[in-house]
C-alpha cells in the first residue's frame, strides 16, 4: 500500500508535464528571456506561452498576467500596491476575517500605516453574506480584498456582491481576489466578476513551488514593491524564473477540463463527507456548498495533531488547519465561532485529481482505528 | 438558472433578397468561434439568434467571443425560464440580484412576441415591478431614468430575463465581402486597417515584409501576435512573410537615398499584388493615413499607387493618429504595437525623405534595378504561417 496524500491545498505533487518542462528550461532552453539573441528569444517564447495558458483559462489578455514568486508575493504586491496607488482617494479597506495570513498580515501592516480596515465576520458555517459587503463599502473605500475560496474550510465567498457594492457606494475602490485555492479548480473569470487584481499560485495545481501570478486589469495602476531592470513591465522586475514559469504554464495546460473535473471532485467529496459523518463523534466544519476540494472536520475529542501524526505513521497525509500556521489555533474556525474543543480537533482534507475513492476508504478505516486506540483528552 | 445569449442582427436586416446569405455567414462565423468551448446550439428565429450552451460549456468565454463577431448589433446574456408568471417573477428577482441590491431605482420593460401569452406586456411589467418592490424594499420605480432596467421577453421558445443589452461589434459578417490582402508592418495602423475592413465583411490574407538580420525574430513574433488579436474579429487567416533584406540592400546601393522609402514601398505593392493574385484576393489593404509620414503625402501615395494595378483600400486615410490609437486600444493591439522592435520600414530610413516626389524620377531611379528578378525572388521565397485567435 502506497501513501495517500490528502493535503493538496497545502501543496501538490508536481505533474510529469510540469517537471519535464522545468528540466528542459534548466538544462537546455536556459537563455535569459531578455537577451536579444535566439536563445533569449526562445526562453521569452516559453514565458509568453505560459502567460497565454493562464490568460486563456481566465478569459483575459496575456499582457494582464504578471509572474511572481507565488501566492504570498502576489497578495502582497496587489494589496500594498493598490493601497499605495489609491492612497489619495481614501483610506478605507474592506476584507474578511478568514483571509490567508498573506492578506491578513498585510492588512495589519497597512493599519499601522494609517489605513482603516474593516474585517467581515463569517457566520457559524463560514459564510459571508452579500448584505455584509454592501454595508461595509463606503465612498472612502479604496480596496476590497476577498478570497474566492477559503483555504481551511472551502467556503465560497460572495465575490459577485463586491463590484455591486462598490458601484452602489459610488466608491473608487479596486477589487482584489485571492484565488490561490480556486484557480484551476473552478471557473474564475475576472472579466465576469469585475475583478481588478487576482492572485494565483502554481504549486496548488501540480506546478512547481516558487512561482505564481498576478492578474492586473489593463488600466489599473499599481505601485511596485521592487525596482529593477524592467521585467514584467516594471511591476515585478528581476530576471524571470523561466523554468518555474514555464513549469507553471505546463501545469495549467495539463489541467483537466474544469467543469468535468469539478463534478468528479464533487462525487469524491460527497462520498468522503458521507463516510465521515457515519463515524461517531465526527462533525463536519465545511459548510454545504463549499468547494468540494476541501473537507474540514473535527474528530471527536482527539487533538488534531495527535490524529495527524497517527495518520502520518500510516502514510496518510492530512493537515490540521492551514499548513502555514503550524500549531496555532485556526483563525478561520475561531472567527466562525466554533467551540474550542472542536477547533482543537479539526483536520483538513484536500483532494487533487490523483485521489480515488479507495483513498477515502483507507482514510476512514484509519480514523476509526485511531479514534478507538488514541486516548481522548477528558 | 439556465442561461442563453440572445443576439440581435446588425445592418444586414436592411438587406433584401440576399439577406439569408448574410444570416448564414453569421451563423457559420458564430459556430466557428464558439467551437471547443463545450458545445452550443445556434439557431435563428424572429430576427434573433439564440445561442444555447450545452451543460458545462463556457458561457463567459462565449459572451466575450460573441462581442467580437461582426454582423451583430447588440446581444444580451439572459436567463431562460418557462413561460409562466411565477417563474418569471422569481427569475427577475434572483437573476439580477446583485444589480438590484446595488440600484436605488428601477423599471421593468416587457416585450411579448408570443401573442398567445395570456398577459399583455404592461401587465407583465406591472406584476414583475410589484414583486421586485416587495423583495427589495429599498428600491423605487423610476420609468424615466432608472439605475437598472429589468427586461422581460416572452418569445416562442420560452421567457427570458436580462438587464442591459450589450453593444455588438457592428459591421457585416466576415466572408460576405470577398477577399483582400493586408500589408502588415507591426505598427499601430495596419492592424486597425485590417480590423476596419474585416468589419465590412472582407476575409483577410496578411503580408509582412521581414528583413533579417536587420530585423529580429521578435519583430516577426510581434506581427503574429498582432494578427492573432485581429483574428479574434476576422477569423483565422494566412500570413505570408516576404524576405525583403535583399531588395532593400539593392535599393540602398543603387538609388538616390531620399527616394529610398518610396521605391521600397513600390516594391512592396508589386510583390503584394503578385501574392494577392495568387491567393484570389481582389484588393490590397494598407494602414496609410494622409500626411502622417513622408511616404504618406498625397504625392507619395500617388507614386506608390501607380506600382500596382489592384485596387488599394486605405480605410484610415482620413483618420487622425489619436482616432487610430483609440481603435487599437479597443481591439487590444496597441500594447503589442508599441513593443520596440525594428521593422523593415524603420531600418535604412533616409535622413531627409522626399515628401513631394515625382513619378518620373522614381521610374528613372528604378531603371538601375533588376525589378523583375528581385520581385520574383521575393515571391518565390515567401513563408506561410497560419494565424489563429489566441484563446
Amino acid at each position: 500500500m502506497g501513501e495517500i496524500y490528502l493535503d493538496n491545498s497545502s501543496t501538490t505533487m508536481v505533474c510529469r508535464e510540469a517537471a519535464d518542462k522545468v528540466m528542459e528550461l534548466m538544462t537546455n532552453n536556459y537563455g535569459n528571456p531578455s537577451s536579444l539573441h535566439t536563445k533569449g528569444f526562445y526562453a521569452e517564447q516559453e514565458l509568453s506561452a505560459a502567460r497565454q495558458e493562464i490568460a486563456t483559462l481566465l478569459g483575459v489578455q496575456q499582457e494582464e498576467i504578471y509572474f511572481t514568486s507565488g501566492g504570498t508575493e502576489s497578495n502582497n504586491l496587489a494589496i500594498f500596491g493598490a493601497a499605495h496607488a489609491m492612497r489619495r482617494r481614501g483610506n478605507h479597506i474592506v476584507t474578511t476575517m478568514i483571509e490567508h495570513p498573506s492578506v491578513i498580515n498585510v492588512m495589519n501592516q497597512l493599519e499601522k500605516e494609517g489605513f482603516t480596515v474593516t474585517y467581515l465576520k463569517p457566520d457559524g458555517s463560514g459564510n459571508i453574506q452579500p448584505e455584509q459587503v454592501f454595508r461595509a463599502v463606503t465612498p472612502h473605500t479604496i480596496l476590497v480584498s476577498m478570497m474566492c475560496v477559503n483555504n481551511e474550510v472551502g467556503t465560497l465567498l460572495p465575490l459577485e456582491a463586491v463590484p455591486a457594492a462598490i458601484a452602489a457606494a459610488k466608491s473608487p475602490a479596486l477589487f482584489h481576489v485571492d484565488a490561490v485555492q480556486a484557480f484551476g479548480k473552478m471557473p474564475v473569470k475576472p472579466g465576469r466578476l469585475k475583478v481588478d487584481l487576482m492572485s494565483m499560485s502554481a504549486h496548488k495545481i501540480h506546478g512547481p513551488k516558487g512561482v505564481g501570478a498576478l492578474y492586473l486589469r489593463k488600466g489599473v495602476h499599481l505601485v511596485p514593491r521592487t525596482y529593477g531592470g524592467g521585467q514584467e513591465k516594471n511591476i515585478r522586475p528581476g530576471t524571470e524564473s523561466a523554468p518555474l514559469i514555464a513549469g507553471f504554464g505546463a501545469a495549467v495546460r495539463a489541467l483537466p477540463e474544469p467543469g468535468a473535473q469539478l463534478q468528479e471532485m464533487a462525487r469524491l467529496s460527497a462520498y468522503c463527507r458521507q463516510r465521515l459523518t457515519e463515524i461517531g463523534g465526527v462533525t463536519l466544519n465545511s459548510p454545504d456548498g463549499a468547494l468540494p476540494y476541501i473537507v474540514n472536520f473535527s474528530a471527536g475529542g482527539v487533538k488534531a495533531e495527535t490524529m495527524l501524526h497517527y495518520l502520518s505513521a500510516k502514510e496518510i497525509y492530512v493537515s490540521s488547519g492551514s499548513a502555514c500556521s503550524k500549531g496555532k489555533a485556526s483563525h478561520v474556525l475561531t472567527a466562525m465561532g466554533l467551540p474550542r474543543e472542536r477547533i482543537a480537533s479539526s483536520l483538513r482534507l484536500s483532494f487533487s485529481r490523483y485521489n480515488t475513492f479507495e483513498d477515502v476508504d483507507r482514510l476512514i478505516d484509519a480514523i476509526n482505528e485511531g479514534l478507538s486506540s488514541l486516548t481522548k483528552k477528558p | 438558472m439556465d442561461e442563453i445569449i440572445l443576439i440581435k442582427l446588425g445592418e444586414m436586416v436592411l438587406k433584401g433578397l440576399n439577406r439569408n446569405v448574410f444570416e448564414a455567414a453569421l451563423i457559420r462565423n458564430i459556430k466557428r468561434r464558439l467551437n471547443y468551448l463545450g458545445g452550443f446550439d445556434v439557431k435563428t428565429a424572429q430576427s434573433t439568434v439564440y445561442v444555447t450552451p450545452h451543460e458545462g460549456a463556457d458561457l463567459d468565454e462565449a459572451v466575450e467571443r460573441v462581442s467580437k463577431i461582426f454582423g451583430i448589433a447588440a446581444f444580451s446574456r439572459a436567463c431562460v425560464i418557462k413561460k409562466e408568471m411565477p417563474a418569471i417573477l422569481e427569475a427577475s428577482a434572483e437573476y439580477l440580484k446583485m444589480e438590484l441590491l446595488a440600484a436605488k431605482t428601477f423599471k421593468v420593460e416587457t416585450k411579448r412576441a408570443d401573442k398567445i401569452f395570456p398577459l399583455k406586456s404592461p401587465e407583465i411589467s406591472a406584476q414583475v415591478g410589484e414583486y421586485l418592490l416587495e423583495k427589495y424594499p429599498h428600491l423605487c420605480v423610476d420609468v424615466h431614468n432608472p439605475d437598472i432596467t429589468v427586461r422581460v421577453e416572452v418569445r416562442d421558445f420560452g421567457a427570458y430575463v436580462h438587464g442591459q443589452a450589450l453593444r455588438g461589434a457592428g459591421g457585416i459578417p466576415v466572408g460576405t465581402g470577398g477577399n483582400a490582402a493586408i500589408l502588415i508592418s507591426g505598427g499601430i495602423d495596419s492592424p486597425v486597417a485590417a480590423w476596419t475592413m474585416a468589419k465590412r465583411g472582407l476575409e483577410l490574407t496578411a503580408i509582412h515584409f521581414a528583413s533579417p538580420p536587420y530585423t529580429s525574430e521578435r519583430a516577426e513574433q510581434k506581427v503574429h501576435n498582432l494578427l492573432s488579436r485581429v483574428s479574434e474579429y476576422s477569423g483565422r487567416m494566412t500570413l505570408f512573410t516576404v524576405p525583403f533584406a535583399k531588395v532593400q540592400e539593392e535599393i540602398m546601393a543603387k538609388c538616390p537615398e531620399d527616394l529610398f522609402t518610396l521605391i521600397m514601398r513600390r516594391f512592396m505593392m508589386r510583390i503584394s499584388e503578385q501574392i494577392a493574385l495568387r491567393e484570389n484576393c481582389s484588393a490590397l489593404i494598407t494602414g496609410e493615413s494622409l500626411g502622417q509620414v513622408a511616404s504618406q503625402t498625397l504625392r507619395a501615395i500617388v507614386c506608390t499607387d501607380q506600382a500596382a494595378q489592384m485596387p488599394v483600400l486605405r480605410p484610415l486615410i482620413g483618420m487622425d493618429k489619436l482616432e487610430i490609437i483609440e481603435i487599437s486600444r479597443r481591439i487590444n493591439t496597441f500594447d503589442i504595437s508599441i513593443e520596440p522592435f525594428e521593422d523593415c520600414c524603420t531600418v535604412f530610413t533616409p535622413k531627409h525623405p522626399r515628401t513631394q516626389p515625382k513619378l518620373e524620377e522614381l521610374l528613372e531611379a528604378e531603371k538601375a534595378l533588376d525589378c523583375e528578378a528581385l520581385i520574383e525572388d521575393c515571391v518565390n521565397n515567401v513563408r506561410l504561417t497560419k494565424i489563429y485567435p489566441n484563446q
